[in-house]
Formats: C-alpha cells, structure tokens, sequence
C-alpha cells in the first residue's frame, strides 16, 4: 500500500528520465503507460519488485521489436566477409573499425581495412594508425580521389588474396546530403558487384550523445545503404544512446556493438538489459 | 520530421483561440503543452523546457492584449521574442587581446568538430583581419590528431607547432607560446584532444593549458545533433574551465539545434560561431534570432501568427 500512494510520482519520474535518456517525448508517455499498466498486471508493490517488473518489461519490449532478427555479425558463407560502415561526421567510424579488427585478427582471421575515406584531413592516416596497431593490412587512395576506387581496390584485394574479412570505412556526412549519399550507394553497389552477398554487414554508427535527429539518421542512411545494424558509440560518457530504442521499434533496428571507449578494448557485444539498466540508473535497483 | 505532426497540431490549436477576445487560462495551457512538445522534440533539455514554458506562461498572462494581433499570435509572439532573448539577442564577437596573440583554446567532447573549427577559424582571421594565426597540435591521443591538424592548415597556409605524440600536452602549449612569441603571431589557436566532461585526469590536462596559456577564448565546441546530454557537457566543461563562448557545428544537417538552447540556458555563455559543413569556408557567425527560428521552426511561427 506504501508503494501504491508514491507510485504516480514514480512514473512521472521515470518518464522524465526517459525523456532525458533522449528516448522521445511520444516514446517516453507510451513507454511509461505500458510499464505502469505491466507493474500493476503483476501487482507488483516494493520498490524491488517494481524495478524487476520495469526492467523485464523492457528488454521483452525492445527485444518483441525485433523479434525474427538476429544481432550476431552475419558471415559470408565462402570468400571473404565484408563490413562497411556508414554514419554522419565524427560519430565513430574509423575507431570501431580499429576495435572490431583487433578482434577478428585475435580471432585468427586475416583481416584487410579499406580506407575509403579520401576526402577528410587525416582520415586515411588515423585508420593506417589501426591498422599498424592491429597488425592488419590496409588498402588505401590518393587524397581526395573517388573513393569507390579505393573500395574497388580493396574488395579486389579481399578476393584475390583470400582475406577472411574486409572492413570499409567511409567518410561522415550527414544524411541529408543527397550527392554524399548516393555517393555511399555507388560504392555499396561496387561491392556487390564484385562479391554478389556483399556487403554482409553495413553497419550505422551512432553517437549515444545524439538526440532525435538519430531517427532520420537511421532512417536515411537504411533507405541508401540498407543498413543491417547499430554501433552505439561514447556509451562511457553521461549519455544513455535511449533514442536507439525509437530506431528500434520505428526500423526495426538492432544494435550490435556498443562502444565503450578510446582504447581498442572498448568494444563490446551490446546487451539489451545493461543497456536498459544503463537508461533507469538511478531510479530502479540493480539486482 | 516529427515536426510536421506538430505545426499541425499547433495550428489547430492557433485555430480554436482565433475567434476569442482574450487568452483564457485553457486556451494557454494546450497552446502552451505544444510548445513544450515542440521544444522536446527540438531536443532541448528537459529541465530547461520546463523552465522556458514557466517563464513564457507567466509573460502571456501579465501582457496586454495588443492592438492588431489576436491572443493565439501574442502567445506566439511572446514565444518567440523570449527564446531569441534567451539565445542571446546580438552576435558577440571574439574576445581580443590588448597585445598579441591573442590565445583561443578549442575543447569539448571527442568528434565534435574542434580540429576542423580551428582551421575555419584561422582563416577566417586570415581572410577578416591578415592576421598570422599559428595552431598549437596539443591531441597527443587520437590517431593521427597531428597529421590532421597538418592537413586543415596546409590547406589554409597556417604554421603548426608540435612536437609529435610523446610530450606532455601543457609542455607542448608552454613551448609552442614561446614560438609564437618569437614569430610575433597575432593569434594562437590550440587544437585540444576530445575528451568526456567527467574525465577527471584529462580535465586537469585542460586546466593546466588553460593556466598556463592564459587563453582570451575558451571555445566549447558541441555537436548541433546533441541530445539532452548537452547541459551535462556544457556544465562540466563550464565548471572546470569557465569557458567564453561556444560553437556548434554540423548545422548544415537537418537537426533542429535545440542543444543551442540547453548550453546557453546552463552556462549563459555565448554561442559564437555556427560550423556549417566540412569545408574551411563553412562557419558563420551566430545569429540568435535564426537558431530560435530554427529550434521553433521559424518558417511555421511566420506562417502561425499570419494565420492565427
Ligand atoms: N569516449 C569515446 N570516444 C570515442 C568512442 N568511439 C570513438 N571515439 C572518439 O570519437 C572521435 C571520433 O571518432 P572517429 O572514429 O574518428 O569517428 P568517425 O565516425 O570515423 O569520424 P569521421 O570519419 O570524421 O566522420 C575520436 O576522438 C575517437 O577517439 C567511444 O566509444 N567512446
Ligand atoms: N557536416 C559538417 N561536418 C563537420 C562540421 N564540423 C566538423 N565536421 C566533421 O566532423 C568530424 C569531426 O571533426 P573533427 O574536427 O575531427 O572533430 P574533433 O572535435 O577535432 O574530434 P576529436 O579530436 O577526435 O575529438 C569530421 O568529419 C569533420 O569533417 C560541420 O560544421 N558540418
Ligand atoms: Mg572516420
Ligand atoms: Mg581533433
């Protein structure tokens, strides 16, 4: 009965952290509806018993959006695997890459990188850097030449002398730079062109610091590039990524991998109940 | 967007008060409950929605009924006119100092935009002022930070000064000031290494360039997409550095920006200058009117109080 006269402020709260976890106002009241509904189903009264019916409630939610999909790294059947990453300016591209080498090379795979960012300063650089670090080869291009030439390259290479997985990192741009998006298309077409199951993977790297625009990201980026999956990067910062949850149910969505860091280490499998966890700190109990 | 939903929603509640003499206590309420979820849905932080709304709730019942507009345009008006107040009215320009150089010192999170707004920046003094800045490469952690800096101010024919990846980041500052002293540069810009607001060690890092560097502006540099994390960032960097004004890029997106109004709201800071594609030439300076345009929808307010 005590938890029965607090609970309206309860679930006030926990709306409003929704709504500052970047959930989305629309998501956040219907999220909370369907929780509140959930906690009194189970007649549900310590505030241990709430915690546990909120953070059951959840992963069934997030995971009944994408239900029939799987969040494992999909493989080629024969030849080489093949993984592009998309995402706008600075969101974490290059980085990931440089994390997800490391543990495919550790894995006894013979990894290549495909440095088809040709256009901003350094790009080419900061992924050779990675590679040297992962002791993993590299395809690269002159600055600022077509970077479907570097991808034709490497995707060649990738072939021709047996690499079990190639990853191709591409330059930011913001999804509504119409030339700039087909331009990720085009070379997106070069890899199946050359590997008819390529690209295995196209994966969209978002920064958990993101607000809503993360929906139009993904929705534009997946209507060019048919996007398979999510890297939620900067997840060791105070943001809490809650907008992949509106990807999720809106495109159906999974996140893969979520990044924890700067280190080559800080990549993780993503999991959907720390990550539900991670979003009611501080309101619901960990047990 | 989302927002298509909501000028419409917010124009059929214009509608309804259209007909009525006075502003009614409900009729402010429900216009009020779409400004919030426009504000929302803008991105602007949660807290300090509810704090504008308040504000904005408070002037609508006090005003007068003006001559020539009906109460639906008032409460539009007054919307507008108190977020543009509080984005800062005027343009501020960047802090000089009175003998050269004058030291502008780039920091925020990682991937924001700081390498790239200091070489727009130095062109932009290159170009407005003849000016003869020189960078300071002081990212000793992200692959190839140097060579990029490099890279942005060959293209602009700016000097860099650094010493590779192995010196302590404040020693590179304290040696690069002597350099700059000696070539009588009147600018030095130093180009920090990202970093989150609750890393304590690199957080220090910035606080002893600052001492050391004396800086005339410490430029927050913040991503236009940011979330509702945004006061989180602008506080921590504020406490730690007291910060001078602030630059968001990436607006040549389609975000709404409502990040412009949570860092202003927390720190009270100026935001300078507006990064506005990957391009030397892309920053503006910043406009408050046009970014509360923008996080409202300015093209909708236009056409809201027209047709209210
Ligand atoms: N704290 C933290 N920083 C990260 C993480 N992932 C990447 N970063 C940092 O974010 C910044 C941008 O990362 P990049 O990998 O260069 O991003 P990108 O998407 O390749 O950027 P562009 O190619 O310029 O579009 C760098 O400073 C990285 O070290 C993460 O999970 N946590
Ligand atoms: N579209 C667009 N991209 C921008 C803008 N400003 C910066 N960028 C891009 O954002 C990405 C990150 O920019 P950087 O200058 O490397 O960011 P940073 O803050 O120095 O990153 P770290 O040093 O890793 O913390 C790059 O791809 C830039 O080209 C802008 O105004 N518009
Ligand atoms: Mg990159
Ligand atoms: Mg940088």
């Amino acid at each position: 009965a005590r938890f029965r006269s607090v609970d309206e402020d309860f679930f006030d709260d926990l709306e409003e952290l929704m709504i500052e976890s970047d959930v989305g106002y629309e998501m956040a009241v219907r999220l909370s509806d369907e929780l509140r509904e959930e906690v009194k189903l189970q007649n549900a009264k310590s505030t241990q018993e709430v915690s546990n019916v909120i953070i059951e409630k959840m992963v069934e939610l997030y995971e009944e959006a994408g239900a029939n999909e799987d969040d494992s790294i999909h493989l080629a059947e024969q030849g080489p695997t093949v993984i592009m990453f998309v995402g706008v300016n600075g969101a974490g591209k290059t980085t990931t890459i440089g994390k997800l080498a490391a543990r495919y090379k550790q894995a006894g795979q013979k990894v290549l990188l495909a440095a088809a960012d040709t256009f901003r300063a350094g790009a080419t650089e900061q992924l050779e850097v990675w590679a040297q670090r992962d002791g993993v080869d590299i395809v690269t291009g002159p600055e600022n030449s077509d970077p479907a030439a570097v991808v034709f390259d490497a995707v060649k290479k990738a072939k021709d002398d047996h690499y079990d997985i190639l990853f191709v990192d591409t330059a930011g741009r913001l999804q509504n730079k119409v030339n700039l998006m087909n331009e990720l298309a085009k070379m997106k077409r070069i890899l199946t062109r050359e590997i008819p199951s390529a690209p295995h993977e196209v994966l969209l790297v978002l920064d958990s610091t993101t607000g809503q625009n993360a929906l139009n990201q993904a929705k534009l980026f997946k209507e060019s590039t048919d996007v398979t999956g999510i890297v939620l990067t900067k997840l060791d910062g105070t943001a809490r990524g809650g907008i992949v949850l509106a990807i999720r149910n809106e495109l159906h969505l999974p996140v893969k991998f979520v990044g924890l860091g700067e280190k080559v280490t800080d990549l993780e499998k993503f999991d959907a109940s720390d990550f539900v966890y991670g979003l009611f700190k501080g309101l619901v109990n960990v047990q | 967007m989302a927002f298509e939903g909501l000028t419409e929603r917010l124009q059929k509640t214009m509608e309804k008060l259209r007909r009525k003499p006075k502003v009614t206590d409900a009729d402010l309420r429900e216009t009020m409950r779409e400004i919030r979820l426009a504000l929302l849905e803008a991105d602007v932080n949660f807290t300090v929605v509810k704090n504008f709304v308040k504000t904005v709730q408070e002037q609508a019942v006090g005003a007068e009924v003006l001559k020539g507009l009906n109460p639906a345009q008032q409460i539009v008006k007054i919307v507008n006119e108190e977020l543009t107040k509080m984005m800062g009215e005027t343009a501020v320009p960047l802090n000089k100092s009175d003998h050269i150089p004058t030291v502008i010192m780039m920091v925020g999170l990682q991937g924001a935009g700081k390498t790239t707004t200091a070489g727009k920046l130095a062109l932009r003094l290159k170009n407005e002022e003849k000016a003869r800045p020189m960078f300071i490469a002081a990212d000793i952690y992200r692959p190839a930070a140097i060579t990029q800096l490099k890279q942005v101010a060959d293209s602009i024919d700016v000097p860099v000064f650094d010493l590779g990846t192995d010196v302590d980041p404040v020693e590179i500052v304290r040696q690069g000031m002597e350099v700059a002293k000696e070539h009588h540069n009147d600018y030095v810009i130093i180009d920090t290494a990202g970093r989150l607001q609750i890393d304590e060690a690199l957080m220090d890092e910035l606080a002893n360039i600052k001492e050391l560097a004396h800086p005339d502006e410490i430029l927050l540099v913040v991503d236009a997409m940011t979330g509702q994390n945004a006061v989180n960032t602008a506080e921590g960097f504020d406490e730690k550095l007291d910060i001078t004004g602030v630059v968001l890029t990436k607006l040549d997106g389609d975000t709404r920006g409502g990040a412009a109004m949570s860092i202003r709201a927390v720190t009270g800071k100026p935001i300078k200058f507006v990064g506005e594609g990957e391009k030397m030439e892309n920053l503006d300076v910043f406009y408050p009117d046009r970014m509360s345009s923008r996080i409202l929808g300015m093209g909708d307010m236009l056409t809201l109080i027209e047709k209210a």
